[in-house]
């Protein structure tokens, strides 16, 4: 009986590592891999990080047209849109174009951009050297910004892809966070205590991309 | 050794007995199979016509995730490891099972996790409303207040499934008779063991996916918040990594039950029983590599849904192999048709209709035409009705005699069987209709388009919960007033079960029996 009884033990004991086993694999592993994978893919139309510019000539007989996306989610009450809706590259070369946003609200406001893209094979041969997505962006009560982005589209993209659509969704993370919201609170005061003495009509708190964008 | 049960309530609450535990298993989830059917119920009397008449499409959005998590994790699941708890020690010839305090826990765990999620309903905000699917961000984002319920809720079931199946793993490695080898085992302590290393696998993932919604939703983490970098598509990976290994959990114990009654009233050993055993434990292989077959309208590059959609394919292969077995078991028997038999008949028939559908559903391309309509909603009805609920049903009239020592009675029995029959296939065959017409599933309201389909559904449903409550009475007037039965009940039954007396003794193989 005894013996039965340690067979019993090691089974269980067995069984439960292989349960501890699965619940890390769900938690912590299969996240990480799906991002991965999504990243070496280009599934889910995920652009890559930033990119290092690399020495490039344009390939001008070709011409790819770049479509831009802008939309809020839910609940999300800034004004958000690219200057420029429609815009023709050619692959290889660098390309700058700004989206302008506005916060109509009397609140500070952080916000974090979604790139996704259509076709998701576009998103191997599409690189951003510079993108207000990379960061969170902070805007002020009334306060607006021009948020630059630079890419390039690899001339190595295939024949039969001549149109991207490139979409952001913009994502209210006020609430998540509340450093940048009280950093810029105290910008906003010191900017106050500056320009009180100076007579200056308006604050002039309209920031350019460069200053977003690192 | 001798001594019988404890008196009162205290048996019940502090027994370790597995026929005990085996009884309550099997009366909680009749308890839970008529609150999803009343569920079900509700949702058939809204889609009566087009049109909201009796319910707000809040309510509904409630009464289609309950239905689905009452039925599956409430219904369905405890059904069979009732089924477990009362065989798996008396098929294998085992006095009791391995960790019998254990096993008392699991159980009294299940009733306080479906006293949560129900009381959800009484909650402002109101019930869970995302599907039983719960996808994010529905879910997370936008789920009202008392999905936290939820979550707690299938931690518990979690919690309760594991043990259960950690206990069967346990009981059938190293409780065996003398004799007793591996491929000698009845194919339902079979289906049960690859059950339980279902369960132990994927159960945990179960949990991480609601522990990682628990997070997002309180602890700012953006596991499947876009915003915070996570993404939504990364729940539909993690849900059906898991869901998928859980439809074959709700189905192969039932492959292992109809597997023990055909034989019986076919008067026939089991044809290709070591190729029963290596079907089974191929579709158990599959099920982990085919989850993405629910999700190809999500984006998939071209490559993935291939690879899903064979992979998928590859599971009708053996499948198959079941289905022609059982068929070559009745082929040239001495067939008699009582009621267990009728309703694994129907399994066999009705299952290998859900079957094709489901074959239908895995063509990548035309998934895209059937993906989230009422096409999807009748296959998988198909194969859980007629599959999970039909065995269930079947195993109850077949072991019933030797839970209580008494017998139903047939005729009611086969009342019972036509009524169910008829009533199924007017509920679920019309859907494959209004499903290819284009009817979304989980919507309260519709084109009246789908009007009469819809119409002839409902009265279906009700047909067949009748015939649940009829099943209730034959239940109930057996235990009550049966006329009593022999030690083997069924002429043609084989197995270490139907050794012992009608109603089978509160212990049993106290000394283990020789099997030869």
């Amino acid at each position: 009986m005894a013996k039965h009884h340690k067979a019993i033990a090691q089974t269980s004991a067995k069984m439960a590592a292989l349960v501890v086993a699965m619940f890390i694999f769900a938690v912590w592993v299969m996240p990480p891999i799906y991002d991965v994978f999504c990243d070496i893919a280009g599934l889910n139309g995920k652009t890559k990080g930033k990119y290092q510019a690399v020495e490039a000539t344009a390939d001008t007989t070709r011409k790819v047209q770049v479509r831009f996306v802008a939309t809020n989610n839910n609940g999300m009450q800034w004004q958000f849109g690219p200057d420029q809706e429609l815009v023709e590259v050619h692959p290889g070369q660098a390309f700058v174009t700004h989206f302008k946003a506005y916060n109509p609200t009397n609140n500070v406001m952080v916000a974090q951009a979604v790139p996704s893209m259509v076709p998701h094979n576009a998103t191997d041969y599409f690189f951003k050297t510079e993108c207000f997505c990379f960061n969170q962006q902070v805007l002020g009560p009334g306060e607006s910004a021009e948020l630059a982005l630079k890419f390039v589209v690899d001339q190595e993209i295939p024949k039969r892809v001549n149109s991207i659509v490139l979409s952001y969704t913009l994502f209210d993370v006020t609430a998540d966070s509340t450093e940048m919201v009280k950093q810029k609170l105290e910008e906003m005061a010191g900017e106050l205590r500056n320009h009180s003495g100076a007579m200056q009509p308006e604050l002039k708190l309209t920031t350019t991309a460069n200053t977003i964008t690192q | 050794m001798a001594h019988g049960p404890a008196k009162g309530i205290s048996r019940w609450l502090f027994t370790t007995n597995h026929k005990d535990i085996g009884s309550m298993y099997l009366w909680f989830s009749f308890a839970m199979f008529f609150m999803g059917g009343i569920f079900a119920l509700v949702i058939r009397a809204e889609l009566f016509e087009p049109g909201l008449q009796i319910v707000e499409p809040a309510f509904f959005n409630q009464m289609t995730t309950l239905h689905g998590l009452v039925m599956v994790f409430g219904a369905v699941m405890p059904a069979f490891v009732g089924l477990a708890n009362w065989m798996l020690p008396m098929m294998v010839g085992a006095p009791d099972m391995a960790l019998p305090r254990m096993n008392n826990w699991s159980f009294w765990i299940l009733p306080f996790a479906f006293a949560m999620m129900t009381s959800t309903l009484f909650m402002e905000g109101g019930a869970p409303n995302f599907g039983w699917t719960f996808y994010a961000p529905l879910s997370t984002t936008y789920a009202p207040d008392s999905v936290t319920f939820f979550i707690f809720a299938v931690h518990i079931m979690g919690a309760s499934s594991i043990m259960g199946a950690i206990n069967i793993v346990a009981t059938i490695l190293n409780m065996r008779a003398p004799g007793m080898t591996l491929m000698k085992m009845p194919l339902f302590v079979w289906t049960w063991l690859i059950t339980a290393y279902l369960l132990i696998a994927v159960m945990p993932v179960l949990a991480g996916v609601v522990t990682m919604m628990l997070m997002d939703i309180h602890f700012g983490t953006s596991f499947f918040d876009a915003a915070g970098g996570g993404d939504p598509v990364l729940f539909q990976h993690v849900f059906w990594f898991f869901g998928h290994p859980e439809v074959y959990i709700m189905i192969l114990p039932a492959f292992g039950v109809v597997s023990a009654i055909i034989p019986t009233f076919a008067r026939k050993p089991l044809f290709g029983y070591s190729s029963m055993v290596y079907a089974t434990a191929s579709i158990a292989f599959l099920s982990f590599i085919v989850w993405a077959h629910h999700m190809f309208t999500v984006g998939m590059p071209l490559f993935g849904e291939l690879v899903f959609m064979y992979a998928t394919m590859l599971i009708a292969v053996p499948t198959g192999v079941k289905v022609f077995n059982w068929v070559t078991t009745m082929w040239r028997g001495s067939m008699t048709f009582e009621t267990p038999m009728l309703f694994s008949i129907a399994f066999v028939i009705l299952f290998t209709i859900g079957g094709f559908s489901g074959l239908m559903l895995a063509i990548a391309p035309a998934d895209f035409q059937y993906h989230d309509t009422y096409f999807v909603v009748a296959h998988f009805h198909y194969v859980l009705v007629p599959g999970a609920i039909f065995s269930i049903t079947a195993a109850v009239y077949y072991w019933l005699p030797k839970w209580c020592g008494k017998m139903y009675n047939e005729t009611l029995g086969k009342v019972h069987f036509w009524l169910a029959f008829a009533g199924l296939n007017i509920t679920f065959f019309p859907m494959h209709f209004s499903g290819l017409a284009g009817m979304p599933r989980r919507i309260p309201d519709y084109n009246p388009l789908w009007a009469d389909w819809n119409m002839i559904s409902s009265i279906g449903s009700l047909l067949f919960g009748a015939a649940q409550v009829l099943f209730l009475y034959i239940v109930i007037r057996t235990i009550v007033s049966g006329r009593k039965a022999t030690d083997g009940v069924w002429d043609g039954a084989e197995g270490l079960e139907w050794t012992v007396a009608s109603p089978a003794p509160y212990h049993t193989f106290t000394t283990p029996p020789e099997v030869k």
